[in-house]
C-alpha cells in the first residue's frame, strides 16, 4: 500500500498528491512516470512524476480529476492509501549541458516539465519556462517554476496574467525575435504539443514532447500505447515517453486517445449516479 | 467417498481388464450455456471417475510418461494412489516434483507429453493423466489437507526471481524447499504472469492460481509485486547492493508482434496481450460494475492467428455479452494450427467461425475506427523452414470481413527491459537470453528460463526450465565462496 502523505486541492480540478513510494524514489529521473491503481477493481493509469523527495521517500503527482479513477482519487484524503504505485517507467529525459532550454507547459503539463527543467538547471543550462492557464487563478506551480527557471514567461487565455493568449503565443514571439534557443520541450494537451512542434519546425529547433497515449502495463507487454514516430511504430512506455516532436504522428495520437471514450463515459456515468445516491443518503441521514 | 467408489478401490484387475475400461470423458459445461459465462468449461472428474480412470494404468515396468513430463512427475505412483482411493498420498507424490499441479492438470498439452508416450496408448486410448492430476490437485485444495513438504534448514543464501510466472514460481518453490531465502519480483500488481494476465478464467480460474501462490508463500517465498526489475532495480543492484547470491530471470515473452500491414494502429486493432490482459488480469469482463478497466465492446471480432493465444482470445471475445460473431483468421490449414486440438474443438463448439487459409492484408478504417479487415485466400505450397507447408496467396481472392475489432495473436517477442539494463547478458538475434540446458547465462550467478530463453512456448516448458535452474542455482550457491 502507498499512503498519501499530503493532498492539495489546486485550480481547475487539479490535485497535488505527495505519496510514499520509497522504492521508486531511489531510481526516479526527470521525464519518467509511474502507474497507479487505487483499489482492487481499479484500472492502471500512468502519471508523470512532477517531483520527488529522496530523504522523505515520497513522490509528487499532479492529477486532473476528469474520469472515474481520477475523480475517485480526488475524493481520497491524506492518510488514505493507493493500492499500487509502480515505476519509475520510461526512458529519462536526455539532459545535455551547454544548452538553452525553453520548456512549454500547458495546464497540468507544467507538472511534467518541472523535473526536466530542474535537471537542466542543475547542470547549469539556461532555462526559460513558458507556462500558461485559462486565467491567473488557475495557473499551477508558478513559484516552483520560478525557483528553477532563469526566466518564467506566462500566458493566460483571458489576459489576467502575463501575455494574453496561449503558451504558443509567447513561444511564437520568441522565435520571431530570434532569441537563442537550443532545445524546446513541450508537455501538455496534444493540440498544444502539435502547435509547438509546428512552430519550431520552421526554425529547425530541436523539440521534444512527452506523449500520453492510453497505457496499461508500462513494460511494453500490451502495445496499447503504440505511437508512430517517423513512420515507425514505437511503444511510448518503453521507447518513450519523450520523442522528437517533428517526427510524431499527432493525429494518430489524438485518435488513439479516444480508444475507450465510450466505455469511459459509461463508467463515469455509473459512478456519478452512485455518488449522487450516496449524497442523498447522507443528506437524508442529517 | 461413495460406496461405489469404495467398491472399486484396490480392485485386483489384470492388464487386459484394465485396458478394457474405456477412457473417461471429461464432464463439461454445455457449449451454448458456457459461451455466455466465464465459468470453467471442464467440470472435473468425480472421485468415482478418477479411480476408474486410474485403474486403466497398468503400472508398467518402464513408465515413459515420467520422461514425457517436463517436470518428471512420478505419474505411475500418484495414479496408483488414486486407484487405491488414497487421494492424500496421491497429492504428496504429485507435489514432490510439481509445484503447480492444479494449473498443469488444466493447461498442459498432455496429449503431446506424458499421454503421448503412455504404454497402453499403443493399443487403446492413453490414461487421462492430466484429468487425474487435476482431480487430485482439486481434491487436495477442497479437502484443506494441504500437504506440506519438508523444508531444509535455512542456508543463509538469498535468491532473486524475476517474474512471478510459471518459470519463476516453480524455481522459487524448489529453492525455498532447499532452505534458501527467495524473493520474487513481479512487475504487475498480481503474481502469476501469463496464468493471470493471459490464460482466461474459463480455462484456469484465478482462485486456483491464487491458491498455488499462497502455497508458495507458506513455503517461505516472498513476493514483491509492483516491482519492475530493469526500472525499479537492476539485476546488478540486486546482486551488488541488495545481497542476492543468484538471480533467475523468468520474464516471459512480453512484447507483442504486429503484422506490419496498413491500418494496424486504427482504434479497434488490439494485441492479444492487451485484449487478454484487460479481460483477465483487470477483470474487464465485469466492466463497468465490478471493474474499472474498459474492454473493447465490438459486435464482430476477428482474431488473427492459430495458436493457443488466438483460441483464448476468440473464446474470451465470444463470452463478452455484446459480441455477436467471432472469427478465427488463420493463414494455414487446420492441420498446421499450433493450438491444442481440445481448444480448437471447444472454440468450434462455442460457435466461433474458422476462416482457414485466410490472411489479413489491410485494416480498413473510418474516422480512425476499424470497420473492416481485407483478407486474401491462401493455398498451401512447398514446406518452409518450419517444415510446415508455406501458405501462398491466391491472386484476386481478396474479400472484406466486416469487423469492428481485430485481435492480433501472431506471437510475442522477448521483453527488452532486463536485457537493456543488464550488461554482459548475452542475447540472440530475437532478443532471447542465451542459456545452457540448466538455464545458466553468460553472467555469473544469473540463470534464465521459460519464454525469455526459448521464445513463446507452454506453461509446463517454462516450469521445467524453472526446475532445472533451481537445481543448478542450489549447487552454485552451496559452492560459492
Amino acid at each position: 500500500m502507498f499512503p498519501i502523505i499530503e493532498k492539495n486541492d489546486l485550480a481547475a480540478k487539479v490535485f497535488r498528491y505527495v505519496i510514499k513510494a520509497p522504492q521508486i524514489v531511489k531510481k526516479a529521473k526527470a521525464g519518467q512516470f509511474v502507474i497507479l491503481r487505487l483499489h482492487d477493481e481499479g484500472e492502471r493509469i500512468p502519471i508523470t512524476l512532477a517531483d520527488w523527495d529522496v530523504a522523505a521517500g515520497t513522490i509528487t503527482l499532479y492529477v486532473q480529476a476528469v474520469g472515474k479513477t481520477t475523480i475517485m482519487m480526488s475524493m481520497m484524503k491524506a492518510g488514505d492509501s493507493l493500492m499500487d504505485v509502480v515505476g519509475p517507467f520510461g526512458i529519462p529525459s536526455n539532459v545535455e549541458p551547454g544548452k538553452t532550454l525553453v520548456a512549454v507547459g500547458g495546464g497540468f503539463g507544467i507538472a511534467a516539465i518541472h523535473p526536466i527543467v530542474r535537471a537542466h538547471k542543475l547542470i547549469g543550462n539556461r532555462t526559460i519556462s513558458i507556462i500558461g492557464a485559462r486565467s491567473k487563478e488557475l495557473l499551477l506551480m508558478e513559484n516552483e517554476m520560478r525557483a528553477i527557471s532563469d526566466e518564467v514567461r506566462i500566458a493566460t487565455d483571458d489576459g489576467s496574467f502575463g501575455t494574453k493568449g496561449f503558451v504558443t503565443t509567447v513561444l511564437k514571439s520568441m522565435l520571431e525575435k530570434n532569441e537563442p534557443i537550443d532545445v524546446v520541450l513541450a508537455i501538455g494537451p496534444v493540440v498544444m504539443m502539435k502547435a509547438v512542434s509546428d512552430l519550431t519546425r520552421a526554425h529547425g529547433i530541436q523539440t521534444l514532447v512527452s506523449l500520453n497515449p492510453i497505457m496499461m502495463d508500462g513494460t511494453g507487454m500490451c502495445g496499447a500505447c503504440r505511437v508512430v514516430i517517423g513512420n515507425k511504430m514505437q511503444f511510448a512506455c518503453v521507447d518513450g515517453p519523450e520523442f522528437d516532436a517533428h517526427a510524431v504522428d499527432f493525429d494518430l495520437l489524438v485518435a488513439r486517445q479516444k480508444m475507450y471514450s465510450p466505455q469511459e463515459k459509461i463508467s463515469l456515468d455509473i459512478f456519478e449516479k452512485i455518488c449522487e445516491t450516496q449524497e442523498h443518503r447522507e443528506t437524508a441521514a442529517w | 467417498m461413495s460406496n461405489e467408489a469404495a467398491e472399486h478401490t484396490g480392485r485386483k484387475l489384470t492388464n487386459k481388464e484394465r485396458m478394457k475400461i474405456p477412457r473417461h470423458g471429461m464432464p463439461e459445461q454445455d457449449p451454448l450455456e458456457r459461451a455466455k459465462n466465464f465459468l470453467e468449461v471442464p467440470l472435473g472428474y468425480t472421485p468415482e471417475m478418477a479411480i476408474e480412470e486410474a485403474e486403466r494404468c497398468i503400472q508398467c515396468k518402464n513408465p515413459k510418461c515420467i520422461e514425457g513430463c517436463p517436470v518428471n512427475v512420478k505419474i505411475p505412483q500418484f495414479i496408483f494412489h488414486v486407484a487405491m482411493g488414497n487421494f492424500e498420498l496421491a497429492a504428496h507424490a504429485l507435489k514432490e516434483t510439481n509445484a503447480l499441479p492444479a494449473v498443469c492438470g488444466r493447461v498442459c498439452p498432455q496429449e503431446e507429453q506424458c499421454e503421448a508416450v503412455c504404454t497402453i496408448g499403443a493399443k487403446v486410448e492413453p490414461v487421462a493423466i492430466g484429468r487425474i492430476e487435476r482431480f487430485v490437485a482439486d481434491w487436495e485444495r477442497a479437502s484443506g489437507k494441504i500437504s506440506f513438504p519438508p523444508i531444509a534448514a535455512p542456508t543463509g543464501k538469498k535468491i532473486a526471481i524475476i517474474g512471478a510466472g510459471p518459470a519463476g514460481l516453480t524455481c522459487a518453490g524448489d529453492l525455498a524447499k532447499l532452505g534458501h531465502a527467495v524473493t520474487i519480483f513481479e512487475a504487475l500488481h498480481k503474481p502469476g504472469g501469463v496464468l493471470v494476465y493471459g490464460i482466461p478464467e474459463f480455462r484456469l480460474p484465478k482462485q486456483i492460481v491464487d491458491a498455488e501462490v499462497q502455497f508458495l508463500k507458506k513455503l517461505g517465498v516472498e513476493i514483491q509485486c509492483d516491482f519492475v526489475v530493469g526500472m525499479t532495480r537492476t539485476v546488478d543492484e540486486l546482486m551488488n547492493e541488495d545481497g542476492f547470491d543468484a538471480v533467475f530471470i523468468g520474464t516471459g515473452a512480453g512484447l507483442p508482434y504486429f503484422m506490419g500491414i496498413p491500418g494496424e494502429n486504427l482504434n479497434g486493432v488490439y494485441s492479444a496481450n492487451e485484449f487478454l490482459t484487460r479481460v483477465n488480469l483487470m477483470k474487464g469482463f465485469e466492466f463497468p460494475n465490478h471493474a474499472d478497466t474498459p474492454v473493447p465492446m465490438a459486435k464482430h471480432v476477428a482474431v488473427i492467428g492459430g495458436g493457443n493465444t488466438a483460441m483464448d482470445s476468440a473464446r474470451t471475445a465470444r463470452r463478452l455479452p455484446w459480441t455477436e460473431k467471432v472469427y478465427i483468421v488463420y493463414r494455414r490449414s487446420s492441420v498446421e494450427m499450433p493450438a491444442r486440438k481440445e481448444e480448437i474443438h471447444h472454440g468450434e463448439q462455442e460457435g466461433i467461425e474458422f476462416l482457414l487459409l485466410t490472411n489479413p492484408t489491410r485494416f480498413i478504417g473510418s474516422n480512425g475506427w476499424l470497420v473492416g479487415m481485407e483478407c486474401q485466400k491462401m493455398e498451401l505450397g512447398e514446406p518452409d523452414a518450419s517444415g510446415r507447408r508455406k501458405p501462398v496467396p491466391i491472386a484476386g481472392s481478396e474479400f472484406v470481413l466486416d469487423v469492428e475489432a481485430a485481435i492480433v495473436a501472431t506471437g510475442n517477442g522477448s521483453n527488452p527491459l532486463i536485457n537493456k539494463t543488464t550488461p554482459g547478458l548475452t542475447i540472440n538475434k530475437y532478443g532471447n537470453i542465451i542459456a545452457d540446458e540448466t538455464g545458466k547465462t553468460s553472467r555469473e550467478g544469473v540463470w534464465a528460463g521459460g519464454d525469455i530463453v526459448i521464445g513463446a512456448a507452454t506453461v509446463i516448458k517454462a516450469m521445467g526450465a524453472g526446475k532445472k535452474a533451481a537445481a543448478a542455482i542450489h549447487e552454485y550457491v552451496q559452492t560459492k565462496k
